[in-house]
């Protein structure tokens, strides 16, 4: 017994250097040197290419707000909820608590999912609100993507897809010619990694870079 | 691509954690020597089942007071940038508890709740021991196997430490690289904010050491990860590839501890055979989970919008359905109970599966060591039922199955039924329990029964609806995981020590044979009974009864 306690004893402040503090030190030293950037967050001048933006208050001079960019998905808490949620203030409630990165300023709350079951009635009537949300910038058919929130709320990319639906949109508030939406969309497409893995997505961010280069 | 990479695993790493427990692999003696000398302990010193079990205990317990009092005092300690203050009692108890029972359920949200010195020197280092543990109690149970007259079944701390060493950290430390190169963030720098001119957006992205992290809390199975929207965190888990790889470590050891096994009894047949029964369960689970994902998430095709792809709700456009399913199959048919979609937003069927995957007791293929030591027990009731079919005394692998192995491969069994059973029945009748639940109907009830059959099945996986963090689920949570360990694991080494102790038989022609396709299907039936017939009326009253009823929304 009193060998036990004193070996568990031994062994846990050892084992918590060396596993602990040694490995993840050790590890940050090594992701630093090797890969700087990845390891700080792959952050770029207008922002993280892997976390998702909220690009739906972005001024549009003579145009709806956010009608002259890409979309990411939409976030639990985020945005779009807050728009559509001014014409039916019975359904204001966030669905999902705290705060997130895609609205709030200073260091963001958690990241996390709806959690909204399959058959849940909240999740019927925020899809709704999606919808008109949508269609109220000229997207008549949005993808499931759009009014479907991800696992992190963080979600940074889209498909093909989903960016091509907002071409109308994006049209009309920059007057870019739909074609040349259409090559854009092309070109910022990353094929499946090694051909396989995953399926065809679009950087949020570098679409929108790709396309204020373009105006 | 995934398959090939673990048969190869399979063989190769399988064969040398066998090496490594048999002491014939010694590369590391330099650095293992000197420890077992301070700790007064060698190779040579084996122990026998009680003693052995009583340094798991105590190890684990003064581990579990260690990790309490730091969660407590983390506000005074260093590695702080954000200056989080003390974690609450009752949260404290359940995720040091969580951590040191490979459980990894998690009741707080990592960014805003737990310091970088909590989340390295508590959690990440409970991601190796719990994992080093679970794999030592599988190898003694094997040695019963595979010794005869013998009292000993191995040496607790050198089992520990050879796992930690050479099997545990260099996996981990060169996967981690991999995830960081890919984007995996690595950095004790703090949050960082960064301004976008083109929406006039500012962040303030949360960061931290979670590459490294996630490596070894895949490679053990734990699954608790640095952020709170676990491996669908982009900085967690940034791409297609990293992905795969999350699903490859997870299921390595696991698998491969099947042919450890053939390799020290002395017939990789018989791992083979295991193997089998774990990986067809397994493959049928991927199947039908993968096509539910496929379908529509019935509230958004009610709201008119249909999909070519499949349920969109809750998952990340880099992985995609198919994936993400696949993903959260592994992560619940392990103890790992890492999750890249939001398991809650699943189709009822797709629910359905990672939840019944837990119930059959994660054997398919289970944590690390302890889907071995379970799926071992499983073995043992087979061979009981097939000896009483032809009327012969039962052995396996040339051990006589008497009344005693099988009370205790029967106690082993129901624990964990038991427990998560009584537990739900009390959460479903008390306020506290059913002020849980985000979702209402019988989602909200799937809700808490997911969250006990998890937590008491040592996986961590949750349908994040539920809020945990309340003083009731955090003290039925750290009885349901404690429980669900121990109570596993202690008759798991005693049948290892009544094991070694017997002398073998030699097979006749009227053994049952233990290495055939029968065996294999008997060994599916027992799986697929314990697990079903227990949980079927519970199961009938959540995704069941939620899959029928077209058309209601709640």
């Amino acid at each position: 017994m009193v060998t036990h306690i004193r070996r568990s004893i031994i062994s846990i402040l050892i084992i918590t250097a060396v596993f602990g503090f040694i490995y993840m030190l050790a590890g940050t030293g090594i992701s630093q040197l090797a890969f700087r950037h990845q390891a700080n967050g792959s952050i770029t001048p207008n922002g993280s290419t892997l976390i998702g933006q909220d690009w739906s208050a972005t001024k549009c001079p003579g145009h709806p707000q956010g009608s002259c960019v890409f979309h990411g998905r939409p976030d639990a808490t985020g945005p779009y909820a807050a728009v559509v949620c001014s014409s039916n203030a019975r359904n204001c409630t966030p669905s999902s608590g705290g705060d997130n990165p895609l609205v709030a300023n200073n260091v963001s709350g958690s990241s996390g999912a709806t959690n909204l079951g399959p058959r849940s009635q909240t999740l019927l009537n925020n899809t709704r609100q999606l919808v008109s949300y949508w269609r109220s910038l000229g997207v008549e058919h949005p993808t499931p993507d759009l009014v479907t929130t991800s696992g992190s709320g963080l979600d940074p990319d889209i498909t093909p897809q989903d960016a091509i639906v907002q071409i109308p949109m994006v049209a009309a508030a920059t007057g870019v010619a739909p074609s040349e939406l259409q090559t854009l969309i092309r070109e910022q497409t990353h094929s499946a990694q090694f051909g396989f893995l995953g399926s065809p997505d679009i950087n949020v961010l570098q679409l929108n870079e790709a396309l204020a280069r373009l105006k | 691509m995934l398959v090939v990479a673990l048969g190869i695993t399979w063989r190769y790493l399988g064969s040398y954690m066998a090496g490594v427990f048999e002491g014939r692999v010694r590369y590391l003696a330099w650095a293992e020597r000197p420890f077992y000398r301070v700790l007064g302990t060698s190779p040579e010193q084996e122990q026998t089942w009680k003693r052995y079990a009583g340094s798991l205990v105590i190890f684990s317990a003064v581990f579990l007071g260690f990790g309490y009092l730091l969660l407590r005092v983390q506000g005074s300690l260093p590695l702080n940038p954000q200056h989080m203050g003390q974690v609450t009692p009752a949260l404290s108890l359940n995720t040091i508890t969580s951590f040191v029972t490979n459980t990894n359920w998690q009741n707080y949200a990592g960014e805003t709740t737990m310091s970088y010195f909590s989340q390295i020197g508590v959690l990440t280092v409970q991601q190796f021991v719990s994992a080093a543990v679970g794999i030592a109690v599988a190898i003694a149970l094997v040695r019963g196997f595979s010794r005869r007259n013998s009292s000993t079944i191995g040496n607790f701390w050198v089992d520990t430490t050879r796992c930690l060493l050479y099997i545990l950290l260099p996996i981990s430390f060169i996967a981690g690289i991999i995830l960081v190169g890919e984007g995996a963030v690595m950095t004790l720098a703090g949050p960082v904010t960064v301004h976008d001119a083109l929406n006039g957006v500012t962040q303030t992205i949360p960061r931290g050491p979670a590459g490294f992290m996630g490596s070894i809390m895949q490679l053990g199975t734990n699954g608790g990860g640095f952020f709170n929207a676990n491996l669908a965190h982009p900085l967690e888990n940034p791409t297609a590839i990293t992905n795969l790889l999350y699903i490859w470590l997870t299921l390595s050891i696991p698998f491969a501890l099947t042919y450890t096994f053939g390799k020290m009894v002395g017939s990789i047949r018989h791992g083979a055979a295991l193997l089998a029964a774990m990986a067809i369960i397994f493959g049928v689970w991927v199947g039908f989970t993968v096509y539910a994902e496929h379908t529509n998430n019935p509230a958004v095709a009610a709201a008119g919008v249909h999909s070519t792809v499949g349920n969109t709700e809750g998952k990340e456009v880099r992985f995609g359905d198919t994936s993400s399913a696949l993903f959260n199959i592994s992560m619940t048919h392990t103890s790992d109970g890492a999750v890249d979609s939001a398991t809650d937003s699943y189709t009822p069927m797709g629910g359905f599966g990672p939840l019944s995957g837990m119930m059959l007791g994660e054997v398919t293929p289970g944590g690390v060591g302890s889907g071995l030591y379970t799926i071992l027990v499983y073995a043992v009731i087979a061979v009981f039922i097939g000896g009483l079919m032809i009327g012969r005394t039962p052995e396996y692998l040339g051990k006589k199955i008497q009344a005693r192995e099988v009370k205790l491969a029967g106690v082993a069994a129901l624990v964990m039924p038991v427990t998560v059973v009584v537990l739900t029945a009390v959460a479903a009748s008390l306020h506290a329990g059913r002020a849980g639940p985000l979702n209402s109907g019988p989602h909200g009830f799937t809700e808490i029964l997911y969250a006990l059959t998890s937590q008491g099945n040592n996986n961590g996986s949750a349908m994040a609806g539920l809020s945990g963090n309340t003083a009731f689920y955090n003290v039925v949570g750290a009885i349901a995981m404690l429980l669900g360990r121990f109570a596993i694991i202690i008759p798991a080494l005693a049948l290892a020590g009544t094991l070694a102790a017997k002398q073998t038989v030699p097979a006749g022609l009227g053994t049952f044979r233990t290495d055939n396709g029968m065996f294999v299907g008997l060994t599916i039936g027992v799986i697929i009974i314990v697990g079903g017939l227990t949980f079927f009326p519970a199961l009938s009253l959540g995704p069941i009864v939620e899959q029928l009823s077209h058309g209601k929304f709640w």
